[in-house]
């Protein structure tokens, strides 16, 4: 399972790549391994103000359905049109084809409540699953 | 390969069956009218019309029976064998409460006859009501709503107009997240923003975790209680107490009543409203989409607000529409009549000390099943339970085997699949309630086919990933199901005038 250096996780699994003012955001290979095959995403609508940890995205597999939520506060600017139909990019490439939405930041300072990487490590391994 | 150790399957004269559009042959059919001695209707707008007739398929009457004969004997049901689905009480549906239903003095009643004509018609309905009133806790019911999230959403509407009608309108709803799938949709369907009250890590909710999300502008809790990880909510008290200090009210899912059912009352804790199912826990045939019924109780203070119409007591039963707080009509007439006549026979049937039997043997019946399955399965709270029990696949999954297979693979050995995946608060769960139907000797078969599958998980894990072998239909392609679903019958090629499938 794979979990890259340069990105902030949170304990709900979601991950955010920062560029910028930018940060882009997916669930992590845990999210989907846990979730199974995706069949459909539900994705924020572009403009859309969310508070963190508001309810942004909605993931599907054939076994559950999960809600994805913004990692930190922004306006939504774009989301990955590509899912739709390919909804197995969340599987494949979870952190690069697979991404969910991206957000412009306005409170980047709580980026530092986000884990890193040995956090969520260390998070996954006490979920143990 | 490891064989199968049970089957209660049919091993001989396993006869596939086609769709009844692939039995199709041009001229055959089964039935022959007369030909039309009337003058056709001329004055139909042709803009309705079809041009050409649609394409049925073309059958004898035996292909017809036949047809759907194979097919209802591949269907599997609580008549077949124990049917472990979580969160669903498939428990039996004793026969003389089909009995009572078909009784014409019930079965053949007009709901628009006159009210002095369906006198014992009503009357069992009151005394149904008043059945649910004692064994729920609550003041007063009604009968109208047809499905357990139909009822949801009716005791959510009492909780807003109960709140409208003192001038305190509010927007938002608790939701513990060991609540049942459909109290979220329920809450959001009558206008109210939903709040997750997370739970415990004994899988129960804390008094302090409602204490902090409460506010002047939470309506109430919806609690299941049991809660769907089939745990009794051992904080209820404090809990509802907490809510009503804050204004708000508390909805009670009762889908799980089968577990409390004449031995507490969630009206005692502090349940203001709630609905219950009688498909489930009052014994009248579920699955396959119904009918079902979900009567609402609530406190005297809420009685106002029922849907209406409501029944009048007295030596005469009346029709009473002149309620004029009532949230309105929820259903038709007066609901699922012929399930109420079920539940009634089967109240009836058991009496107090039957139906507190009943929700005693669920529960130890789902405790033995715990105590024994924990041996080979991971338990999710390993500890006493109410009427279900939940495992998962944690000891499996080193083997690369996961729930998804341990329920195929049990198809294999003679039993339906439990739930799976839900709740989603227990990752890869496992769900099993065994009600109070089972005997010792069944649930016994049950845990040597869970044990069996185990087994086959350590010793031969790749057999289980292509599970069920003996089944009609290999491991289907859910994806492909969700993604691709084809739901419409497409002819192969068009014939006549006829094209495509219309």
């Amino acid at each position: 399972m794979q979990f890259p250096k340069d990105l902030k996780y949170t304990p709900q699994h979601e991950w955010i790549r920062v560029e910028g003012d930018l940060g882009t955001c997916g669930i992590s290979d845990f999210a989907q391994d846990s979730l199974g095959d995706v069949v459909h995403v539900e994705l924020p609508a572009v403009g859309a103000v969310l508070r963190a940890r508001d309810r942004a995205a909605e993931v599907e597999s054939v076994k559950a359905v999960s809600d994805v939520y913004a990692p930190v506060s922004g306006t939504v600017t774009e989301v990955n049109e590509g899912l739709d139909g390919s909804e197995d990019a969340v599987n494949r490439d979870p952190y690069g084809e697979g991404w969910l939405f991206r957000l412009r930041l306005f409170a980047p300072e709580e980026l530092a409540t986000l884990l890193d990487v040995a956090a969520y490590e260390a998070h996954v391994a006490e979920a143990g699953h | 390969m490891t064989r199968p150790l049970v089957t209660s399957g049919a091993s001989g004269l396993l006869q596939e069956e086609p769709l009844i559009f692939e039995r199709s042959v041009p001229g055959r059919r089964a039935a022959w009218p007369r030909p039309l001695d009337v003058p056709p209707a001329d004055d139909l707008d042709p803009a309705l019309l079809r041009a050409v007739p649609p394409r049925l398929p073309e059958v004898s009457e035996p292909d017809v029976v036949r047809h759907h004969t194979r097919l209802s004997q591949r269907n599997y049901g609580i008549d077949a064998g124990f049917y472990p689905l979580g969160s669903c009480t498939m428990k039996h549906n004793p026969r003389v409460s089909e009995d009572l239903a078909a009784l014409p003095g019930f079965g053949g009643l007009h709901p628009n006859q006159p009210v002095s004509s369906v006198q014992g018609a009503l009357r069992v309905m009151v005394e149904l009501e008043d059945a649910l009133a004692e064994i729920t806790g609550l003041d007063a019911v009604t009968l109208q709503p047809s499905a357990g999230a139909h009822g949801e959403f009716t005791g959510l509407l009492i909780v807003r107009a109960a709140h409208e009608a003192r001038g305190d309108a509010r927007r938002r709803i608790l939701i513990p997240e060991s609540a049942h799938g459909t109290n979220p949709a329920s809450a959001t369907l009558c206008g109210y923003e939903t709040v997750e009250v997370p739970a415990g890590p004994d899988g129960v909710m804390l008094p302090e975790s409602v204490r902090s999300l409460m506010a002047p502008d939470v309506a109430g809790l919806m609690v299941t209680h049991p809660n769907t990880v089939g745990l009794y909510e051992t904080h209820l008290r404090e809990i509802c107490a907490v809510v009503h200090d804050g204004g708000g009210l508390v909805y009670g899912d009762g889908a799980n009543l089968n577990a409390l059912m004449g031995v507490a009352r969630p009206g005692d804790v502090g349940i203001d409203v709630m609905h219950v199912n009688l498909h489930k826990t009052f014994s009248t045939p579920h699955g396959g989409g119904g009918p079902g019924a979900g009567p609402v109780a609530v406190r005297a203070a809420l009685a106002p607000y029922l849907p209406r119409p409501v029944i009048q007591r007295g030596e005469r039963l009346a029709i009473d529409w002149d309620r004029p707080l009532s949230i309105g009509k929820v259903r038709s007439f007066y609901g699922n009549f012929g399930v109420l006549v079920r539940a009634w026979t089967y109240v009836r049937q058991m009496g107090g000390p039957g139906l507190s039997w009943a929700s005693r043997m669920a529960v130890l019946n789902a405790n033995y099943l715990r105590a024994r399955l924990g041996a080979s399965y991971e338990v999710a709270f390993d500890r006493p339970c109410m009427h279900e029990v939940i495992l998962t696949d944690r000891r499996q999954r080193p083997h690369g085997v996961e729930t998804m297979d341990i329920a195929k693979a049990l198809m294999d050995h003679g039993f339906h699949p439990p739930t799976v995946y839900f709740p989603l608060v227990v990752p890869h769960a496992l769900m099993v309630e065994p009600t109070e139907s089972e005997s010792l000797d069944e649930m016994d078969a049950f845990v040597a086919a869970m044990e069996a599958v185990a087994r086959q998980a350590s010793e031969d894990p790749a057999s289980l990933h292509a599970a069920p072998w003996r089944s009609y239909r290999r491991r289907l392609d859910e994806v492909l199901a969700a993604k691709s679903p084809d739901l419409r019958y497409t002819w192969p090629s068009p014939e006549g005038s006829a094209s495509g499938g219309d």
